[in-house]
């Protein structure tokens, strides 16, 4: 099935603020994605190894406020966004396994790069207290300094290292 | 009047199944505007696919606009929504780090998500290396636990610390948009790629 064209990027631009718009009526907080991420950290490792858990105050700060990190208003979300995703891939005939790369490197370069940016993306999400969706795009719809701060400095970063990954992607 | 949570008119169940609703309706659009491949978001940097920063900033936009309206309209309490706290160390960090993983990556988390949901391997390696990202920074909490709350300025909000309205930021922000967006199509045509298409609309 041949793939069908993206939407227009103004028209989806409309379509996510309205998304975040709904979710801050809801729940008066906007989107988010690495705090699901983080849910599914902790729920991990209090499974494999509970009595390390009792030992950190990290984990006991943190499930003194989550009393069930798996109840939680951004993993219900994430779970939305796979369902999401997958049904407008359905609809537009792009579902297929595949590892999309610039065709200079091999797969294998692409996934341990993928491994290694996904490492430094999880732990500044944590350090930064929220990713592109939750500190960057929610912050900057609130006006407030972080929102910009942490757009600033994700896309300063990325276009400052662009020239040095360039063989990643052109 | 909203936040319908805060205000009980929904409870914590119906909530959370609104959070699912609200998620497939993220999830569709990232992946409508292929926000799924990772070298459409990474074209961004190099200028041959600028379609980040023209939905990034059209929903900021609609997003901060629409909550203005809904404030105006009384439909929603402006005053108990959630300001992200800013550490200023911790906030600049943070986000340089998840440059350097942006560039490396090629997605972001939420992206990560939704470019896996239609068979990206790509994506689900960076998920695999996010919790593993996660795990580094809580196991080792105590060696950051000082830069991660350190600058604390409270959640200052813009428009409040240069003494203008909301509205005002807004417009200022609006415009400074139009003038990327008008960027953002020049770079398309002027490092536009043989080996790349831009599939859309």
């Amino acid at each position: 099935m041949e793939q069908k064209k993206y939407m227009n990027p103004y028209l989806g631009g409309v379509l996510l603020g309205l998304v975040l718009v709904a979710a801050f009526w809801v729940s008066g907080r906007g989107l988010g994605a690495s705090g699901a991420a983080k849910s599914v950290v902790v729920t991990g490792v209090k499974t494999v190894a509970p009595a390390h858990v009792e030992k950190s105050a990290f984990y006991q700060e943190y499930l003194s406020k989550h009393t069930n990190p798996m109840k939680d208003w951004l993993v219900f979300q994430m779970l939305g966004v796979v369902v999401g995703g997958f049904l407008s891939g359905a609809i537009a005939g792009r579902l297929k396994f595949t590892v999309e790369k610039s065709p200079k490197i091999t797969n294998k370069t692409r996934l341990i790069f993928a491994v290694l940016g996904g490492i430094f993306f999880g732990f500044g999400s944590q350090l930064g207290r929220g990713c592109t969706s939750g500190s960057a795009l929610t912050g900057m719809a609130v006006l407030s300094l972080s929102g910009f701060l942490s757009m600033a400095a994700i896309f300063g970063t990325a276009f400052a290292l662009a020239w040095f990954a360039r063989k990643l992607w052109i | 009047m909203g936040p319908l949570v805060v205000y009980e008119i929904i409870s914590e169940n119906v909530n959370l199944f609104l959070a699912f609703i609200i998620g497939i309706g993220f999830g569709f659009v990232l992946e409508s505007n292929g926000f799924s491949s990772s070298r459409r978001l990474a074209g961004m940097f190099y200028g041959y696919d600028t379609t980040v920063l023209k939905v990034f900033f059209t929903a900021a936009i609609v997003g901060s606009v629409g909550l203005l309206f809904l404030g105006l309209f009384k439909w929603i309490d402006l005053s108990s929504i959630y300001i992200n706290p800013t550490y200023l160390w911790s906030t600049l960090g943070g986000g340089v780090i998840m440059g350097a993983g942006f560039i490396l990556g090629g997605y972001c988390p939420g992206t990560s998500f939704c470019a896996a949901s239609i068979g990206k391997l790509d994506a689900l390696a960076f998920i695999g290396g996010m919790f593993i990202g996660i795990l580094i920074f809580t196991e080792g909490y105590p060696l950051w636990e000082g830069f991660y709350n350190a600058k604390f300025m409270g959640s200052p909000v813009i428009s409040e610390m240069i003494g203008t309205s909301r509205g005002f930021l807004t417009l200022l922000i609006i415009l400074v948009a139009l003038g990327m967006f008008w960027v953002g199509e020049w770079a398309e045509k002027k490092f536009a790629r043989d080996d790349y298409k831009l599939n859309q609309k």
